[in-house]
């Protein structure tokens, strides 16, 4: 038995809707209220919510349970998987767990070095990558498990990966985006953006696979934090003057905020979406969209 | 070579509670290489061990520790400085002080933490560049083992943190498949080979390995 595909965000993403994604952390804790309550305040702002899956290798709830909550209320969830804490058995039986709980949306990812995190000492597992991680979402999908059983039920998930646009040497990151595309990625949600160049160049080279890209902009809260960032997020560098721009303002937020608003406006003409993570300023969210205008001449 | 290094003295001291006396165990092959445990660190460790209040009954430098007959006749040739000890302070990789506690009833005390399959860069600085998978990649990847310079071991090119070439988990490394893709350009300008890896089979690795040669 296939069950239908239920991914509204593959509903509008395949009629050319602009869309918006958002990221919110699932707790260090089994207490999804406050999560709900960033998830809820989003309805209408956002068309999807990313749920993140021990995001820098800190441990934190699994993503599947609060997926499982926001697919429940008709929230649309994006479950991050990542190869880093789960073997092939694990990764299969968590996808099927989701699908049961009606999770469509799965974004594959390899995942942050366990060194990062607050369980330095743990074990990484890594026993597929990301590429692979899509083969098995695809092989998941079309009813059969890695070993090649016939799955009682099969799932129908709408995959997705993550991309780096702005790591060099680009060439090098292309390849594995190629194989990305051909394991059955629909859409990717890339890194945090500083500029549209380098949003241009990666549209070019990946508008042939056929995959929809949704930009990353993240909240720069401070100058400090981007310092941060830039030492100890992998895949990510915040410019000089961005760093300058907050350094020098008097509210460093509402510069933030100001700053994640012009990325908006400069990366959408480029892109089929826009990834918003505000780092746990959510209830910000809506007004870095204020100048986003999603209904020109796009939607049908 | 099989890199190791000395457990910090008071640890092994440690170990030896309550002991008194103690024979030490060389080797005269890795572990004298990386200066864990040849003949120069046997002598030193006895001279730390008299310092400390231990009475040293003897000690031999093995030539290749986890060679196990070798080890028994070894240890058989020094008798009574061996029988006499209460403990057999190995400073060989985990495998030659498995072939120390499998040959005799003493007590065994391992000197090293064992590290890795090294390769030597120059004197006194090792790197691991295989770790031992059994099921090799190279031919496949320039001649460069991205499950062993790749700390995540991907098999399909470089993840997300890859920048400027250097590697997300130590940033003066160079990405494993950043290397590949430059030794593949700069010896004949190929590109990285485009298709998709197969997860690893690690039945291919079941532990304990063993392997039996027919003649
Ligand atoms: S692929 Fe790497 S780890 Fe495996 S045997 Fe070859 S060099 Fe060693
Ligand atoms: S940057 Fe390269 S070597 Fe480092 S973990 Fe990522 S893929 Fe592996």
């Amino acid at each position: 038995m296939v069950s239908p595909m239920k991914s509204t965000l593959h509903d509008l993403l395949a009629v050319d809707r602009f869309v918006v994604t958002a990221e919110v952390s699932p707790p260090k804790g089994c207490d999804c209220g406050e999560f709900m309550e960033k998830a809820r305040a989003l309805r209408g702002t956002v068309d999807a919510i990313n749920v993140t899956d021990n995001q820098g290798a800190n441990m934190r709830i699994s993503p599947l349970a609060p997926a499982a909550l926001l697919a429940g209320e008709g929230i649309e969830p994006i479950l991050q998987l990542t190869c880093r804490d789960r073997n092939r058995l694990a990764l299969q039986s968590e996808l099927l767990a989701a699908a049961t709980f009606g999770v469509t949306n799965v974004l594959a990812l390899t995942g942050d070095y366990i060194t990062f995190g607050d369980h330095a000492g743990a074990k990484p597992v890594f026993d597929l990558d990301a590429v692979q991680l899509l083969q098995t979402i695809a092989a998941l999908n079309s009813g059969r498990d890695l070993a090649g059983t016939t799955l009682h039920g099969a799932p129908c998930f709408f995959p997705g990966a993550a991309a780096a646009p702005e790591a060099e040497p680009f060439e090098l990151t292309l390849t594995k985006l190629r194989k990305k595309a051909e394991a059955g990625t629909r859409f990717f949600q890339t890194q945090a953006l500083f500029s549209p160049e380098k949003l241009v160049r990666f549209m070019e080279a990946v508008r042939p696979l056929g995959v929809k890209v949704i930009a990353g902009i993240i909240l720069l809260k401070s100058a400090g934090m981007a310092r941060y960032m830039n030492a100890r997020i992998p895949g990510l560098t915040v410019p000089q003057e961005l760093i300058a721009e907050l350094e020098e303002a008097e509210r460093p937020l509402e510069a933030g905020v100001a700053i994640a608003r012009r990325l908006v406006t400069a990366l959408s003409p480029h892109c089929d979406g826009i990834h918003i993570m505000a780092m746990g300023k959510e209830e910000l969210i809506p007004e870095i969209l204020a100048d986003l205008h999603r209904n020109d001449g796009k939607e049908g | 070579m099989i890199v190791s290094k000395q457990k910090p003295f008071p640890e092994i001291l440690a170990s030896l509670e309550n002991v008194s006396r103690v024979f030490l165990i060389g080797c005269a092959k890795c572990a004298t290489v990386c200066k864990s445990g040849g003949e120069e660190q046997v002598w030193q460790m006895q001279e730390d061990l008299v310092a400390a209040g231990k009475e040293v009954t003897g000690s031999v430098v093995i030539d290749e520790a986890c060679h196990m007959l070798r080890v028994q006749r070894d240890l058989r040739a020094k008798g009574e400085m061996v029988t006499a000890a209460e403990a057999l302070i190995v400073l060989s990789c985990g495998a030659g002080v498995q072939s120390v506690s499998a040959g005799s009833n003493r007590m065994t005390v391992a000197a090293l933490d064992t590290l890795f399959l090294g390769n030597i860069r120059r004197f006194g600085q090792f790197e691991q560049r295989c770790s031992l998978c059994g099921e090799c990649r190279l031919n496949e990847t320039a001649g460069i083992c991205p499950v062993t310079v790749c700390p995540k071991g991907l098999l399909n090119g470089p993840c997300g943190g890859m920048s400027e070439g250097k590697c997300e988990v130590s940033p003066e490394a160079e990405c494993a498949w950043y290397q590949i893709y430059v030794r593949l350009r700069d010896r004949g300008g190929l590109p990285l080979p485009q298709e998709t890896i197969p997860p690893k089979d690690f039945s291919k690795l079941i532990k304990p390995g063993s392997l039996k040669l027919e003649k």
